[in-house]
């Protein structure tokens, strides 16, 4: 049976338009939320327009058409199937509180891997140090010169320097934040390559850290390099790792050990904490930017120990906060 | 390029199956240069504010100089947030279109043909700094592109998204295309009839999209396929030689269309 075209096209068209003309509006304003008889309206008019198609194509077969009602049945039914209806988290403290913490925790074994690769890197780098101390000048990258001078001539002329709270703390503090963020999020979606970039990243930092506190160790000068460091390292060390944790989560769904899903089914049930973490990861790295500028660059001996202090509590805060916070009560057991 | 798929073949629930065209490489490159473009500009304009910024700050006694370091401060941010966000943000507000997109008529969807989250639009921009790899030659966005069949990057695949071809196709009007011209065969419903109970849905289908085509040909091959069309029709049909006789190839097929798509009711 063939369709008589022209007064199904006449019949239809107003339904059609009505339809384009939703979808206009919606692709025009992007938080648009329509109303309830709009929606039911808009759901009634992708139908009719979805059998007007099953028709075209059963009955017509006619080419322009077809292709213009495919378009329109394609780009309702992609309004009107939310992938996974996931939104934008609208309560931050909830994030802050349950989510990230809980979903750190989901994934612990990959933090273990990721700490276990950061402090393989940091060990070999302290031992390649140990056995042959001329290998500092080759190891240190050249973006971080100071690491090159002798820590005790560094420790004596910084010890000397006037602090000045503001000139050039902004920026340095903006370009450590930026550039911590980038370098967490490359570790994250390095693991695409199986996670070995990410490995190798995890363990080339590592390996500089492991320098710079042997330098500094040998050199007797453990105080001023704990007081230097710990104050943003305690927050910019696990905040990287966490980058290094969303990385090997992304290994793990490439290899697909251990499940019969497909690449894409892996990637979308890890895709909410891979957000969640890189976005825990940022905020911790904001937080270490500032302290990097404002207070870990203050090398006056009589504020070390309230330098440590300060390090040492924001740690065990961090420590504490991933491993407890969110947590959900046990549930008292029912008995007779 | 490896076993391309051209289109995106989505069967919905409803049982009704359609297909999108996918991007090619080609055009989402056009279109990054754009946002490239955008992104530059838009660094440009945050500098040039904060620098006058910071010119009127250096007037400013005894803070000027903090102002200004906060001013160097905030350009670095400012640069990062703008290279960061501004996938993300034009993809979420306009539904998976950044200007470059819009203009190359280019869109971000779900693979499955759904509308995307924004998880999926945050995962595919972060992963722009794996893409953009070496330095921000999009080697491995690229290679990756060439190699997957539904031309994906390292962010689609992770994402599962993919960058389809969006063309505003307008629903073609038949009135004038058949009731232009008076269809003789008209006068003899009993041979309409039977051209119609002899004409295939597959003959019928070429004959219509010949008509509704016709524009798109070379005079020559346009000339050719109604020949040929005509030749074809005039063998299962019975029509006399009194109404087809002066008749051109191409009026007898737009005879034959209308006779096939007009007449009968379902």
């Amino acid at each position: 049976m063939i369709l008589d075209l022209n007064s199904f096209i006449t019949r239809e068209q107003p339904y059609w338009d009505e339809l384009s003309a939703l979808l206009r509006n919606y692709d025009e304003n992007g938080g648009y939320r329509p109303a309830l008889e709009e929606a039911k309206r808009f759901y009634y008019l992708y139908q009719r327009t979805s059998a007007d198609l099953v028709k075209l194509n059963t009955f017509a077969g006619e080419v322009e058409t077809t292709r213009y009602l495919e378009r329109l049945v394609a780009r309702a039914y992609s309004r009107l199937h939310e992938s996974g209806g996931e939104k934008i988290p609208l309560k931050p403290l909830y994030w802050l509180t349950r989510t990230f913490p809980s979903t750190f925790r989901r994934h612990w074994k990959a933090f273990v891997i990721s700490f276990t690769g950061f402090i393989a890197g940091a060990s070999f780098g302290a031992g390649a140090l140990a056995v042959d101390y001329d290998l500092k000048d080759q190891f240190i990258p050249p973006q971080f010169p100071h690491l090159r001078e002798k820590p005790s001539k560094r420790v004596e002329r910084e010890e000397k320097q006037d602090f000045d709270a503001f000139q050039g703390r902004h920026a340095f503090s903006s370009e450590l934040m930026t550039h911590n963020t980038k370098v967490t999020a490359l570790l994250m979606v390095s693991g695409f390559l199986w996670g070995i970039f990410t490995l190798t990243l995890l363990f080339s930092n590592g390996q500089i850290l492991g320098f710079v506190i042997y330098d500094y160790l040998r050199d007797g000068q453990g105080e001023f390099l704990t007081a230097w460091l710990l104050p943003h390292g305690s927050i910019e060390i696990p905040a990287i790792l966490l980058g290094g944790q969303a990385g090997l989560m992304i290994a793990h769904a490439m290899f697909g050990w251990g499940t019969n899903l497909r690449l894409r089914q892996r990637f979308a049930r890890i895709r909410g904490d891979l957000v969640t973490l890189i976005a825990g990861a940022a905020l911790l790295l904001i937080w270490a930017g500032i302290v990097e500028s404002f207070l870990s660059q203050y090398h006056a001996p009589p504020f070390y120990p309230w330098k440590i202090g300060f390090g040492l509590v924001q740690l065990c805060g961090l420590v504490l906060y991933l491993s407890l916070s969110g947590r959900k009560k046990p549930q008292p057991q029912l008995t007779n | 390029m490896l076993g391309k798929t051209t289109a995106l073949e989505v069967q919905t629930a409803e049982g009704v199956s359609f297909k999108v065209p996918i991007a090619s490489p080609f055009s989402r490159c056009l279109a990054l240069a754009i946002d490239i473009a955008v992104i530059i500009g838009l660094t440009i304009l945050a500098t040039t504010v904060i620098n006058i910024l910071q010119t009127i700050a250096e007037t400013v006694p005894q803070i000027g100089r903090i102002l200004i370091d906060f001013g160097t401060g905030a350009a670095i941010i400012l640069q990062f947030v703008i290279a960061t966000f501004y996938g993300i943000i034009t993809e979420w507000l306009w539904s998976g279109q950044t200007l470059g997109k819009r203009i190359f008529r280019l869109r971000v969807i779900d693979e499955r043909g759904l509308s995307l989250s924004f998880k999926q639009i945050l995962i595919r921009n972060i992963f722009r700094l794996l893409d953009m790899l070496p330095s921000t030659f999009y080697l491995i966005g690229g290679t990756s592109c060439l190699l997957t069949p539904k031309c994906q990057r390292t962010g689609d695949l992770a994402a599962g998204t993919l960058v389809i071809r969006e063309s505003e196709v307008s629903a073609p009007s038949y009135n004038e295309l058949l009731e232009k011209e008076e269809n003789s065969f008209s006068t003899m419903p009993h041979l309409e009839a039977r051209l119609r109970h002899r004409t295939s849905p597959d003959e019928a289908r070429i004959a219509l999209d010949a008509i509704t085509r016709r524009n798109e040909l070379q005079p020559e091959s346009r000339l050719l396929l109604f020949s040929q069309l005509a030749k074809h029709f005039r063998e299962i049909s019975e029509f006399p030689d009194e109404i087809t006789v002066g008749l051109s190839d191409e009026q007898y097929i737009r005879n034959v269309v209308d006779t096939i798509f007009r007449k009968v009711s379902i």
